[in-house]
This record gives structure tokens, sequence and C-alpha cells, in this order.
């Protein structure tokens, strides 16, 4: 197969790269093309459908289901409140009447006279989709959603929790290995993305959630750790609805590692500067990494996003190695070996030759390094 | 593309088009000198499936992966962007044929009125017809109404299957549960404009109603009742059902498939619904019973067929979150970290090992570089088999598939419904499929994980699919069932020998069994069998050897406890394994005890060592 390699996560100091804010459902869409929007400023709502409660009246009135009609105060469409009769018993004697109530503010929206059953739905709950970014409309997909543009500075997580947030970026540590502690995060936390360089502890991320930090970075994390953030133990990366008070990005991977040089140098570079991140991560199908952008809309135009899965690994590339004994480590590409080789675990596959920082060479499985992209 | 008859039928192009990957095989008939013409699967291409942005059009992915089996095989087969057909000479095809799991596959919601009946039928139904089941929704299934329709909100499924009541019996509770899905209104996941494909195949005397309910807001098909009466199930209609609409509604919805559907000589259908079918085709057309399983990334995929003829049933689950890249975590949370770890045969720490099993989930196209690590992976994937494995045990059960009755007690007595219809006794063949299954550098890894996970008992064969090719070969075999199991059995199945495994328990060092091996071609050889012993004799692939048991004591090799079985066994890339282990097979407490022996079973089997000539 002609691109049988990890394609790399994103990290760059400038770029031009495009946002689609859509909506869950159909709705309306608040801003036009060529507007300027502001990370949270409402960009398209809608209304979710209010939940439903079901309500048995044939079995609360002791009547039959296809008689269900005579017994009704309420038709269908009809609005009603909590603590209103909807449907009644008609008794000769008056205090022998059986009354069925709402529970729920909303409406009456369906009587059926098969299964005795009233549907009772509550009003619909707004959605409100924030720009999530600070740029420009570039598209309206209508009654959907849309397209915003902005340039700066991008820089892709390998995985992450929680949900799309905003504020200050400060990196709080000046080397790429040393890991953000809790003694390093006081009150001036609050409302700011802050920054490490090793492995995030538990502690670490607890410590910043309570200092008000709405978003933390860190390079590694061990999986326990993870683990007690969340309560549970994930199972699939599908991540980004978590409600754990705080968005988490790593940038390496699980377990004791530093954060790659480049990395560090941008956070460091855009340390002061807002920025909009997001823990959301679903590896399957169409991969979504968890991302931090640092939009700087006065910079002139940047390239826009060209992966270099489109043409192919070269000598000279800057790579990450992915997976055991060497990983971590960062290097290039020596040479392209194209037959297969026998690996340690007995395998014949491609593989390639890394050059790491300190001079020593390796030989490595293709798959198992990813390139570090422009 | 216009299709030819199947007599005219040369040369085939097929492609499966996965999440991931899209694979194109080309088969051809081929003429040997004094013998009749066979199908053979000559060359193969693959190239990323362009279902996502930014081609957004599954055909690239085709084109690009039938274009490498051009250059490979020298053959012409596109004219730009059309597929030739039929085949003249070294150009074009006779018949273009494709499967699909591109996008997730096809994920169902079913529904039916009591858990147990209707609703465990349905969902057979929807698993037979190749879909993942997201939930089964239930009258009796403990949720409330509105958390019913709260759940059926949530989900986006590609469509609904809903069933319950048999003829004549009950109407509302089947309405109830069309009105939940009614209230509910959920959306598809692919194309918001049209409306969610709804099949109804429950009491025949609720349609009207049913369709009163849902007729406005859904895209309804009515077909026949899954469970017509209680002792009979009629799951074919509704299968055939949910295909159409697969095609028509998901399909059609997915980038690129309305050109796709057009290029292809037989209806697209999805992976492992051909899986299935080719392991169906073979089950029949050898009169074996056979178990298969496909291990992917995200999804572990088991099929069964047990029984004979027209008594013959077949089982299909889907293990959603068993896989070895995508879900590997989901793996170690649902199996424990011990069950995982009892097969390692190295000191390792628990830190350590969901360190690394999360960095797989999170890079999931890595793989192992070192010995250790393939080991870890190889324990990871018997859990996974183990845990799908067991899966199917519970809905391969009770009634046995269309239009076979059971008998009123078996009705009244609800505990039927509980017995598992797979036996491993009988069990003739063992396939395996799946990239940890087919891509382990030693075919005896295979083997292992395969005996290991699914504790053959008596006489069991076993085989590899070679390149993953199941798929191509059962929408083959809707078309051509000769050049599909012409394929299957000379380039997709590798036969890894056979395993004779008594059924029993002892203690260590117990002689369990006496046997004896004799043929042709093989070096007669005759031993007793250990407890906790497994061995390896060479076989070799084509060769078969005659082979008597003699079981000790209440031990049972196929024969009955005690009893002597005397049979054939096969050959393979393996050989022939003696499974002392017992059944179920068990693990000391003691840690160093428990790793002593795991090595022990590695070095009888040369499981890690010098490379073997395959």
């Amino acid at each position: 197969m002609a691109h049988a390699y990890t394609p790399g996560l994103r990290i760059t100091a400038h770029t031009q790269l495009r946002k689609e804010r859509r909506l869950p459902l159909k709705g309306e869409v608040l801003v036009a093309v060529g507007d300027r929007v502001h990370r949270d400023q409402v960009v398209a709502r809608t209304d979710l459908p209010g939940d439903v409660v079901t309500v048995n009246v044939v079995n609360r009135l002791g009547i039959s289901a296809d008689d269900i009609g005579q017994y009704m105060l309420k038709k269908e469409g009809d609005p009603v409140a909590a603590g209103e009769p909807i449907a009644e018993t008609r008794p000769w004697i008056k205090w022998l009447k059986t009354v069925v109530e709402s529970g729920i503010d909303g409406t009456l929206e369906n009587i059926s006279s098969i299964t005795g059953q009233v549907i009772l739905r509550k009003p619909p709950a707004p959605v409100e989709m924030p720009a999530y970014i600070d740029g420009t409309v570039v598209g309206v997909i209508p009654g959907e959603g849309v397209v915003v543009e902005t340039a700066g500075a991008f820089v892709q997580g390998i995985f992450g929790v929680g949900g799309e947030n905003w504020g200050t970026l400060d990196l709080r540590v000046s080397d790429p290995s040393q890991p953000l502690t809790p003694a390093l995060l006081g009150s001036d936390c609050e409302g700011k993305i802050v920054g490490g360089g090793g492995r995030l502890s538990y502690e670490a991320i607890l410590a910043a959630r309570d200092m008000g930090a709405v978003g933390i970075i860190g390079a590694g994390i061990h999986d326990r750790d993870l683990c007690e953030l969340l309560g549970y133990d994930l199972g699939v990366a599908i991540t980004g609805t978590e409600e754990i008070g705080i968005t988490l990005i790593i940038t390496e991977g699980f377990g004791e590692i530093a954060m790659a040089r480049k990395t560090f140098s941008i956070l460091e570079r855009f340390s002061g500067r807002e920025a909009s991140l997001s823990g959301a991560t679903q590896i399957r199908a169409g991969v979504l990494r968890p991302e931090l952008i640092v939009p700087d809309l006065d910079a002139p135009e940047a390239k826009s996003e060209a992966h270099s899965s489109v043409s192919g690994m070269q000598v000279g590339d800057v790579l990450r190695v992915i997976r055991a004994p060497h990983f971590g480590r960062i290097g290039q590409i020596a040479e392209l070996n194209t037959e297969l080789r026998k690996v340690e675990s007995g395998a014949h596959v491609r593989v390639l030759e890394v050059k790491f920082e300190d001079g020593s060479r390796v030989v490595v499985p293709r798959a198992n390094v990813e390139l570090i992209e422009e | 593309m216009t299709t030819v008859p199947t007599d005219r039928l040369n040369v085939v192009i097929a492609t499966d088009c996965g999440s991931t990957t899209t694979k194109a095989i080309l088969i051809e008939r081929q003429q040997y000198e004094d013998g009749p013409s066979v199908y053979r699967q000559t060359y193969r291409g693959e190239a990323p499936t362009t279902v996502e942005a930014p081609f957004e059009d599954v055909t690239r992915g085709v084109l690009n992966a039938i274009q490498e089996v051009e250059e490979l095989s020298g053959r012409t087969i596109l004219d730009g962007e059309t597929i030739i057909s039929p085949a003249d000479g070294d150009r074009g095809v006779d018949i273009y044929i494709s499967t699909s799991s591109a996008g997730g596959g096809l994920q169902m919601m079913v529904a039916g009125v009591v858990q147990a009946m209707t609703g465990e039928s349905a969902q057979r139904c929807a698993l037979g017809a190749g879909a993942i089941v997201m939930d089964v929704v239930a009258s009796n299934d403990g949720r409330l109404p509105h958390q019913k329709i709260e759940r059926i909100r949530q989900l986006r499924p590609d469509m609904v299957l809903l069933s319950g009541g048999t003829d004549g019996g009950t109407v509302s509770h089947v309405v109830e549960l069309a009105e939940f899905v009614a209230a509910a209104d959920p959306k598809p996941r692919f194309g918001s404009g049209f409306q969610l494909p709804v099949i109804y195949a429950g009491n025949k005397d609720a349609r009207s109603a049913i369709e009163e309910v849902l007729d406005d807001k859904n895209a309804l098909t009515v077909t026949e009742n899954l469970r017509p009466v209680l002792e009979q199930e009629n799951l074919g209609p509704a299968r055939h059902v949910i295909h159409d609409l697969f095609l028509e509604h998901v399909m059609a919805q997915a980038p690129g498939y309305r050109k796709l559907m057009g290029w292809t000589g037989a209806p697209i259908m999805p992976t492992p619904a051909a899986v299935g079918q080719i392991m169906q085709t073979i089950a029949r057309r050898q009169g074996i019973s056979v178990v298969g399983v496909d291990i992917g990334g995200a999804t572990t995929d088991v099929f069964s067929v047990f029984g004979k003829g027209s008594d013959a049933v077949f089982n299909r689950t889907v293990s959603a979150n068993l896989g070895m890249s995508y879900s590997i975590s989901n793996v170690l949370s649902e199996a424990g970290l011990d069950n995982v770890l009892r097969w390692v045969p190295f000191d390792m720490e628990e830190a350590d090992l969901r360190n690394r099993i999360k960095n797989k989930m999170i890079r999931p196209t890595t793989i192992p570089h070192m010995l250790e690590e393939l080991q870890i992976e190889h324990a990871v994937s018997r859990e996974a088999l183990r845990l799908a494995f067991l899966q199917h045990h519970e809905l391969a059960v009770g009634l046995k598939g269309v239009q076979i009755e059971r008998t009123l007690s078996d009705v009244f007595d609800q505990s039927g419904s509980d017995e598992t219809l797979i036996d491993m006794m009988e069990l003739d063949l063992l396939v395996g499929s799946g990239g940890v299954l087919s891509h382990a550098p030693r075919r005896v890894q295979t083997t292992a994980m395969l005996v290991d996970a699914f504790q053959p008992q008596g006489v069991t064969r076993l085989a590899v699919d070679s390149i993953f090719m199941m798929p191509h070969l059962g929408v083959l075999s809707s078309v051509d069932e000769r050049a599909a199991t012409d394929v299957f059995e000379r380039d997709c199945i590798i036969y890894l020998g056979t395993c004779v495994a008594p059924a029993g328990t002892g203690r260590a060092g117990d002689i369990i069994a006496s046997w004896h091996l004799s043929g042709d071609k093989v070096e007669r050889r005759s031993g007793s069998l250990t407890m906790c012993d497994i061995e390896l004799l060479p076989l070799s692939e084509g060769a078969t050897a005659q082979l008597s048991v003699k079981p000790e004591g209440s031990w049972d090799v196929g024969a009955g406890p005690g009893q002597e079985l005397t049979t054939t066994v096969h050959g393979g890339v393996v050989g022939l394994i003696l499974d002392g282990r017992g059944r179920p097979l068990s693990f000391p407490d003691d840690t160093a005890q428990r790793r002593s022996l795991v090595d022990s079973w590695i070095r009888a089997l040369s499981m890690y060592g010098e490379p073997q000539a395959i």
C-alpha cells in the first residue's frame, strides 16, 4: 500500500485553518459570510425537542383503551401545565371522580386508543453553538451551521478529555521534560489553559481544576490517573463529553514522557495569548484529535492545511517513534528501506532507519513512526 | 455493469471496502492439464478507503486498489474510471462484486415485546443480516418509558427493526413500542434530509396501527412476522428487507456508493453478511459444523454453523467493543487485568501494561517491534476471542433459525432458550481471520491463540484465512458457489492442523489418555498424554493419519467418557496438537507456578522460537 504509515499530528506556529460549527439538529444560523466572530459568540441556535413523559391514562382511570377519547380533557397539541387535569372520569357521584393530572409543563403530543397511553412533551431545550475560535465566517450551511476560518498556531494532541473551552495560555515550566506540579499552580490559574512539559499527575490536574483553570496540557499521563480522573476505565477512545470541570490534552501518550521540543517551543512562544482548546478525541474512522488553537488574525495569510500523507515519507523528514522500544524519541529519517526486514518480534515488515538527535541510528517498523508535520 | 452467465465467468474482480482499507482480489479460472478448470485467487491490491474527507467518494479507493491489481497482474481492468467487461484475453473482467463495512458498517436498533423471545429473535435477525445491534428495547427490559424514549433518541441507528407479538397475539404492547419510536423521533446517522427506515416484522394484526403511528415520520417497511408463533422463527424475510434497505438507504447515503452500486454485477453486501454466507456455504458443501471468528481493530465477529443438512443453524454475533486496536483498552477492562496477565510468561507491572494498552488504543496502526510486545498483544487477543465467543454462546441459543420448530414443552420451559447450540465436541472446523491471527509471525502462534481462546474439545481441525478474502468469497458465492468454494479451499484457507483435546479435569501429572498414530506418510508413533501438557506432532499440510485415542476414566475425546476414539486426522502447516490441559483450562493461583506452566506450553509448541518453514 502506498501510504502504510501513521500520518502525524499537526503542530505548527502559523497556519490557516477552518472549523465547521454544525448544530445537532436543523436550526437557525445567526451570522453571515464575511462576519468577524468572537470565540464565545453564538453563531447558530436550535431547539432540541423536550423530553417526554408517558402517562398510562387507562390504567389510572380504570377504563378501556378504546374509550380513552371520551375521558380526555385535552387533545393532541394542547399546552399543559404541571398539576393541570388532562383526563377524568365522570361518575354520578362527584366525589368518586378520578382525575389524571399532567406532571409537567409542556404539550400533549399523543393519545393512543390502542395502548391507552398519553405522551406529554416538555418544552424544547435551546442549544446554542458558539464560534469556538476568533475568526471570519467563510461559509454558511443553511439551517445547520457555519464554517469559521482563522489563522494562527495549531497544536494537535494525541489524546484528550473534556469539551471545548477557551482562555489565556499559560506555560508554567521551562523545560519539555519538566512536569506541571501542584506547587506551580496557584489562584492565578483561574480562567487559564495551563501547560507543563512531562507527565501530568492526577494531583496536578485536580490542583489546576480547583484553582479554576479551564484547560491543562502536558506530554503524558498514567492510565491509572486518567481512570481516577474519569471515575471509570476508558474502553474506547471516543471522548469530548466528559464533565470533569477541565479540558485535558496529552501531546505524546501514556506513561512517563517528555514533550516534543517543537510542541513545547510553540506553547512557550504563545504563552500569554488567548487560545481555544478541545479535548474531543475519536480514533476510529475520520480520526479526531484534541487541539489547541491560538488565533492570530492580524498575521499575514498562512499556507493552508497540507498533509504530508499526500506526498509520503522522505529521507530527512522529522518523526516521532510511537512504540517501544524507542517510544517518544524524535529523529530524522536516515534511510527508507524498501525490502521487508525481520524485526525482533519475528514479523517481516517494512522498516526505516531513524537518526536520533544524539546521532544514534536504529531500524524501526514504518508503522511505528509518525511524521511531525509542519 | 452487465453481468455474464456464470458458465462464462472466467475473470472476477472483487473488493471489500473496509473502514480503513479497500482490498481488491483478482480471481481467474485456470485450466490444468488433464483436469477440470478451477478458480484461483491470483493477485491482490489494496488502498486506503476514501469514504472520509478529503475524497468523500468510496470509488476512489476502489479504483486505486484495482489499479494495484492491474500493475501486479498485467491485466487491463480499467478504462479510465470504467471497469472493462466482459473479459477478452488480458483485458477486462466478467464481473465486479463488492462488500462494504466502511463508515462503521450497518448499525441497527431492534425492539421486541418480550426481551427473551421476540427481542432475542429480532436481535438474531439483525445480527445475521450483518448488523451491529446498538440496543434491544423491549416492553419488559426494566427501563421506564421515558428512559426507553431517551435511549432511542440518543442512538442514531441506520435503521430500526420493530418486532413483537405472535400473529394474533398482543397488539397494544407492540404499538406501544412503535409509539416510543415515534416519540423519540431518532435521526439517521447519514443524511439529515431523509427519513429513518423502520422495518416492522411483528404481529400482523397490528400492522395498520403501526402504519398509523409511524408512517408519517419514518420510512416504514412492513414484512412478515419474524416470530409468527411461539414455536417458530422466520428470520429470512426481515433479513432480506434489511439488505434491501441497507442498499437503498444506508449505502446510497454514504459518499460515492450510488456510483459503486452501478458498477457491481451483484448487490453490495455488508462485510459480515458476506463472511456468514461463505461460512454457511462451506458447512453445507462439506457437511460439517464450523465456528469462524474475525477479529478486527474495533470489533470481533463470531459465526457458527451447527447441525447437518436442513437442521443446520447459522448464528452470528458481533462484539462491538472487543478488538485489537481501537477497542483494545475495552478488552482489558472487560476481561480484567488478571485474565490478560495470566497468558504473559514474564513479570510485568500493572501500570506498565495499562499504559502500553492505552498507547495502542490511541495509535492503533502500530505493530509490535519487540517479542515481549507481541506476547502482550497475543495475550490480549486470547481474551478478546474468549469474551467474543462467550457472547456468541449467549445468543446462539434456543430457537433454531428459520422455520425450525421447537416442542411445546421447550416453550413453556424457558430454560430451553438458554441452552447454547454451540457444542465444542461436535465442532469440525475452527477458522480464524483478522490481523492478529492472519498476520502472526508464526502460524503456531495463531494456532495457540485459537485453541486457548475457543478451547475446542475432541478432534477439531484448525484453519486461518490467509489474506482476509472471506468477504469477497461470500459475495462471490451468491453469484457462483463453485467459484467461491474453489478459491476458499485452494487460496483462502490455510489449514493449521488438528487439535485433539480430551474434555475433563484432573490433577497435574495424571495420565489422561493414551494414543496411537499411524498412516502412509507418517512416522508410526504412540504415547500417553499427561494432564497440563501440550504436545505438537509433525503432520504436514495435505497429509492424513489414523489416530486412536483411549481416554482414562471419565475423560472424553468424542466417543463418550473413557471410550476409545479412532479417527482420521488432517495435517497442516503447524501439525497435530495433543492438548492435555483439560477443559476448561485452569491456571495455578501462584504467579510463579502459573508463569512456569504458560512458559512450558510456549516451549512445547516452539511458539516464539526460531522461525519455522511455512
